[in-house]
């Protein structure tokens, strides 16, 4: 069966995952991923990102729903699903008392298409280089041109290694070594995983997910724990990855990282998913605010009438107003045209565009008991 | 060779090695599996030296000799390797294992790899040494022994896994193999041999997990055993793993409880 059948490399219908004590970690949710996306599981602690990854993952069966992984079931038919995955857990995974060498030839001798160290490159049958080029879609070059123009040259190995590594006969990625200098860890190849900064035991479990070029990788909250430079390393390389035409699945708590490294995302809130789409249409779905405060001796009601203004909800806090908008440039003129008559000045005056830390923090509102409140402001 | 497609047996070397080179390291692991096993059977020595073994068609060789092989299996495999899969599972290394092509099985058996060889080649080595040391004649029968610990290494191994299952901590694991070491010790013929044991306590004795290696390790050795009588050790020591898989699958666990 040709691969290239399955579009949807990763498949998740009605999904539910239920844990022993009866606690519903995931409430059926699904979504699909396309070859060579890159997509965000966004979501607070708790919200069920990590127990939906585990499903993808193959590490436990879904109590309801179904999952594929390029086109098969992760659990019933391992076989054909593990050797294509990369795996990147949350947390550790690695004997303390070896050294990160060892620990890289350990898992090498586990991971078909990884190479034991000082053989000579030979091309992989299963997935010939043509294969990789031809994968790639087409769409996927004109994105993010911008982002990739500037290289960053920080303790990753340069990102645009991996692009150039791969394209060479037989591909890189396939030796510990190899994966180690992507990620920056060559120089510390003796070194215990105990003796390890939290950061650097978080780049050599990444190291490993690669080992073997996998087709999809799962990355659960790739980035905790890493300083900034070494997080921008982190996207540098997911990017990298994904022009090649790497599927990648991440989750993450880091709004910024859901916004700038996802083709799309999906913000998961108490195992349901709140909201799906790209960034940009995540953020769409969200109004604009604009927050002041009302000068000394005017009320809400001195304002123009809301709804004139194109305001959909609002907010008084002590004296502080805030405003709801889908029609920003017209709520703002008419809020200014109208200080400008007053002859009033709006301090602590806030405009700003709908982004996704709004959708967010709207979802996350929205669990804190405001829910009722919204719905009402929205109804107004 | 291009290394493209994993096999089991090369997936478990690969991991066989790293559990190799961890055990290296483990001193406290180390001690308990490669010097008590060969300090143990001086005590059980001591103490049969002046037993009256005549009736009951014993030698000291052939009371000392199964109980050393024995320790080798209770210090060196199962008690080792509890701790082994404790700290493994501990530290997540199970569950990392678990993402990629190894197998349940696989992970299991490959980590035990390098205690199994320890237990295999210690028991080997006491064997030579009480050879030479008490004067025991060749085996009569080595099929039986080698049969014996074959069937020791495995049940061992199960065991330890089902005994790593209900152990939170590496450190619990000393507390947590107490049960099977003691009763062991000193009911499955190994301080004490069976045959100088009233019948009733014997008959009880019989069905605890590691007599039957013990006795068909001295089966091995008088060539007293017959096929016949041979045949219910085994079939105990079956059952036993059997019992010990079915706990594994059942109970086993991958990841630590938080």
């Amino acid at each position: 069966m040709n691969i290239n059948e399955h579009e949807h490399v990763i498949e998740v219908t009605d999904l539910r995952r239920v844990y022993g004590g009866g606690f519903e970690a995931v409430r059926g949710i699904s979504f699909s991923v396309e070859r060579g996306e890159v997509f965000a599981l966004l979501g607070t602690n708790g919200a069920g990102k990590t127990s939906t990854v585990e499903l993808l993952e193959g590490l436990a069966r879904p109590a309801g729903g179904r999952v594929r992984v390029l086109g098969h079931d992760p659990c019933a038919e391992r076989d054909v699903v593990r050797p294509r995955t990369g795996v990147m857990l949350q947390e550790g995974g690695f004997p303390s008392e070896l050294t990160v060498a060892e620990t890289a030839r350990m898992w090498a001798g586990c991971v078909s298409g990884a190479r034991p160290e000082g053989q000579s490159l030979s091309a992989n049958p299963r997935r010939p280089p043509a294969g990789r080029a031809l994968r790639r879609p087409v769409r996927v070059i004109a994105r993010r041109r911008s982002a990739l123009v500037a290289e960053p040259r920080g303790r990753f190995g340069n990102a645009a290694s991996v692009r150039a590594g791969r394209r060479s006969a037989g591909g890189g990625l396939r030796t510990g070594s190899e994966v180690l200098e992507l990620v920056g860890l060559a120089g510390k190849a003796g070194v215990r995983v105990k003796q390890l900064s939290g950061g650097e035991r978080r780049r050599l479990d990444l190291a490993l997910a690669l080992l073997g070029d996998p087709e999809v990788l799962f990355l659960d909250e790739p980035t905790t724990g890493l300083d900034a430079e070494g997080r921008r390393d982190t996207w540098e390389l997911v990017r990298g990855l994904r022009d090649t035409g790497t599927t990648v699945l991440l989750t993450t708590h880091y709004l910024e990282e859901a916004e700038g490294l996802a083709d799309r995302l999906a913000i998961l809130h108490e195992g349901r998913i709140a909201a799906a789409g790209t960034p940009a249409e995540v953020t769409a779905a969200q109004p604009a605010r604009i927050s002041f405060e009302l000068p000394e001796g005017y009320f809400l009601g001195d304002l123009p009438p809301l709804a004139d203004m194109g305001v959909s909800g609002h907010e008084v806090d002590g004296r502080v107003v805030r405003l709801r908008t889908r029609q920003l440039q017209r709520a703002a003129t008419g809020l200014l045209v109208w200080a400008e008559g007053a002859g009033v000045e709006l301090r602590r005056l806030d405009v700003r565009s709908a982004s996704l830390e709004e959708a967010f923090l709207g979802i996350a509102r929205e669990a804190s008991g405001a829910a009722e409140k919204t719905a009402k402001e929205y109804a107004a | 060779m291009s290394g493209t497609v994993t096999t089991p047996a090369g997936r478990m070397t690969a991991l066989a090695r790293a559990e190799l080179t961890l055990l290296g390291r483990s001193r406290g692991t180390l001690v308990a599996a490669l010097f008590v096993p060969l300090v143990l059977p001086f005590s059980v020595w001591s103490a049969t030296k002046d037993m009256d073994l005549e009736k009951s068609g014993l030698t000291v060789g052939t009371v000392v000799l199964p109980a050393a092989i024995g320790f080798s299996l209770l210090f060196a495999v199962y008690g080792a390797l509890v701790g082994v899969f404790t700290a493994r599972r501990e530290e997540l290394v199970l569950k990392r294992l678990r993402t990629g092509e190894l197998r349940d099985t696989e992970i299991l058996a490959g980590s035990a790899l390098p205690s199994l060889a320890t237990g295999l080649v210690q028991s080997l080595l006491l064997a030579v040494g009480c050879t030479v040391l008490l004067d025991l004649p060749a085996p009569r029968a080595a099929h039986l022994a080698v049969l014996a610990l074959l069937l020791g290494l495995v049940l061992c191994a199960c065991l330890a896994a089902v005994t790593s299952a209900f152990t939170r901590t590496t450190e619990s694991s000393q507390v947590t193999t107490l049960p099977v070491m003691f009763v062991s010790m000193l009911g499955s013929g190994m301080a004490v041999p069976l045959e100088v044991l009233p019948d009733r306590v014997a008959s009880v004795c019989e069905l605890l997990p590691l007599t039957p290696v013990i006795t068909l390790v001295r089966g091995g050795w008088t060539g007293e055993l017959s096929a016949y009588e041979a045949l219910g050790p085994v079939m105990t020591a079956l059952a036993w793993t059997a019992l010990g898989v079915f706990a594994v699958q059942r109970w086993f666990r991958w990841e630590p409880r938080r």
